[in-house]
């Protein structure tokens, strides 16, 4: 198996709260990873330690997070967000810039200035992100305008678009009807030919059709990890059993 | 059930009354809040319009006795001096907002916050007394800047303040996407934080600039006033509203009816201001919510 990123003894902290115990687990480069689990067991925090945003909302990890063997937690946290891109749960587009500006704001604001490239990149990041076709037309009207499935699609856009290693997606779909997800999960298919993609979800459906692995959290620990298939016929835990049988949760 | 009925009358009746007065009430609250200004716009207008031409704004105070003039050296001590003001009470009361709400989660911010509090209830005339001894002492002389230090004094807490809750409007989301895009906080904060707030903190600078342009008592003491034509920062300068103050008390009825002139003009010249401020902060895109 090829490690993109390897999780080891992973503690994360609110306060003196400890809310991730001991995590080890390995991502394998170009596949999709779901991450299941009820409320409050640590999913989100997870995805929030490996691009270091952890620490924006003031909270503190222990551990070591190799991304292709170097440590992240050792790095600049703004050049590890530049290669981890992440996606919220709801659409946040900067409201004030155009869906142009929009996509290339990553770029812009780390000084990259070349236009021609800037509009190719652009370009390619909207294509990647399905967006393309509905938005060529208007690239210099507001972003906030689009439906909520284009605008979470334009903030994948914008994400792809500083050329990240890794893509995290915090329930990317959660707030978006049934066409709109089934979009952004045919999406998540195509992306992971060039990305390794961690994505946290709600939905069991979801995990076993995007899904090349599964994680399941309970109450901040990791308690099964493997192939999404096994997984989800044949747990080898009674607690992941449990959950994806809907017994609770 | 009959008497019961009639109980839900009765109620039901009962509250539409009580719905109709307060609303009632509200009604005449609004219109006592509204009647000052109505009279005053039809005091100022009234009275200021039959000085209100060409000469007011290009020609300088007549001596005693003479009819005409206008108060040109005024118009341009108050766009001075409300510059000056601006120019240093702008940047401080936006970067002061920003650190509050950015990064003043802490005991410093807190005691900033109550210190810029009692800042803005610091009766202008004490503003003025203390940039007079701060200022006017050492440099030995009234100023235009001495009066632009003392309008800025003013101007800051309402900037800073207005900033900092504009700031703090802003969706945690912008934050955390740009963040996430690795951009650096202090950039996130500068071309998407105060981006998304501009309009907000723009109202703020308006408010502030208001004030200061309508302040006599810090200017008594400091830009003094001058019935001559200066344009320099380190002379005495002349201002519309010491204008009005010395017109208005003056024995003269010539006097007295240019100072309402000089009221008209200084109010037209607020809402000159809040009009380019409109302008200028237009949003380039509609939206449709």
């Amino acid at each position: 198996m090829d490690i993109k990123l390897s999780v080891k003894n992973l503690e994360a902290f609110y306060g003196k709260n400890k809310v991730l115990k001991s995590m080890t687990l390995d991502i394998p480069r170009n596949k999709v990873i779901a991450i299941i689990g009820p409320s409050g067991c640590g999913k989100s925090t997870f995805l929030r330690c490996l691009n270091r945003m952890h620490e924006v909302v003031g909270g503190t990890i222990r551990g070591e997070i190799l991304l292709d063997g170097d440590d992240i937690m050792k790095k600049d946290p703004v050049d590890v967000r530049r290669k981890l891109g992440m996606v919220f749960q709801k659409p946040n587009p900067f409201p004030t810039m155009s869906i142009f500006n929009n996509v290339a704001a990553g770029l812009k604001f780390n000084g990259y200035k070349n236009k021609k490239q800037l509009g190719e990149i652009v370009e390619k990041s909207l294509k990647q992100a399905a967006l393309w076709e509905e938005v060529k037309d208007n690239l210099n009207q507001s972003g906030i305008n689009l439906s909520g499935g284009q605008q979470q699609r334009l903030c994948i856009a914008r994400t792809l678009a500083v050329n990240p290693e890794v893509v995290l997606m915090d329930e990317p779909a959660s707030a978006l009807d049934p066409i709109s997800t089934t979009k952004i999960e045919d999406l998540i298919f195509e992306l992971k030919k060039d990305y390794t993609i961690v994505i946290v979800t709600h939905n069991m459906q979801q995990a076993s059709r995007v899904s090349d692995y599964t994680a399941f959290f309970y109450l901040g620990e990791l308690i099964e990890y493997g192939e999404t298939k096994k997984i989800f016929t044949s747990p080898l835990n009674k607690q992941t059993e449990d959950y994806i049988r809907g017994r609770f949760g | 059930m009959e008497k019961e009925l009639a109980t839900f009358k009765f109620r039901l009746w009962r509250r539409k009354i009580t719905n109709f007065v307060m609303m009632g009430l509200t009604v005449v609250a609004v219109l006592v809040a509204i009647i000052p200004l109505i009279f005053i716009f039809y005091y100022t207008i009234s009275k200021g319009i039959t000085y209100l031409n060409l000469d007011f704004f290009i020609q300088m105070p007549k001596p005693v006795g003479e009819s005409g003039g206008g108060m040109a050296n005024a118009i341009v001590g108050t766009l001075i001096l409300i510059g000056i003001g601006g120019g240093i009470g702008i940047p401080v009361g936006i970067m002061a907002g920003t650190y509050l709400s950015e990064f003043g989660n802490n005991k410093f911010g807190s005691l900033v916050r109550f210190l810029t509090d009692v800042l803005s209830g610091v009766p202008s005339i004490v503003v003025g007394v203390v940039a007079y001894t701060l200022v006017v002492v050492p440099m030995k002389h009234f100023s235009a800047l001495a009066g632009g230090i003392a309008l800025a004094i003013l101007m800051i807490p309402t900037i800073t303040r207005t900033t900092e809750e504009i700031i703090k409007l802003v969706p945690h989301s912008l934050r955390e996407a740009g963040l996430a895009l690795g951009i650096p906080k202090w950039k996130t904060t500068l071309l998407i934080v105060l981006k998304t707030a501009w309009k907000g903190i723009a109202t703020g600078i308006l408010l502030g600039l208001s004030r200061a342009a309508g302040e006599t008592a810090p200017l008594l003491f400091t830009a003094l006033g001058n019935r001559f034509w200066s344009t320099s920062i380190f002379q005495p300068i002349a201002s519309l509203t010491v204008y009005i103050y010395d017109y208005a008390k003056a024995p003269f009825e010539d006097w007295n009816n240019q100072a309402w002139t000089a009221a008209l003009v200084l109010i037209l010249l607020i809402s000159l201001l809040s009009l380019l401020f409109k302008i200028l902060t237009r949003s380039k895109y509609k939206t449709n919510r």
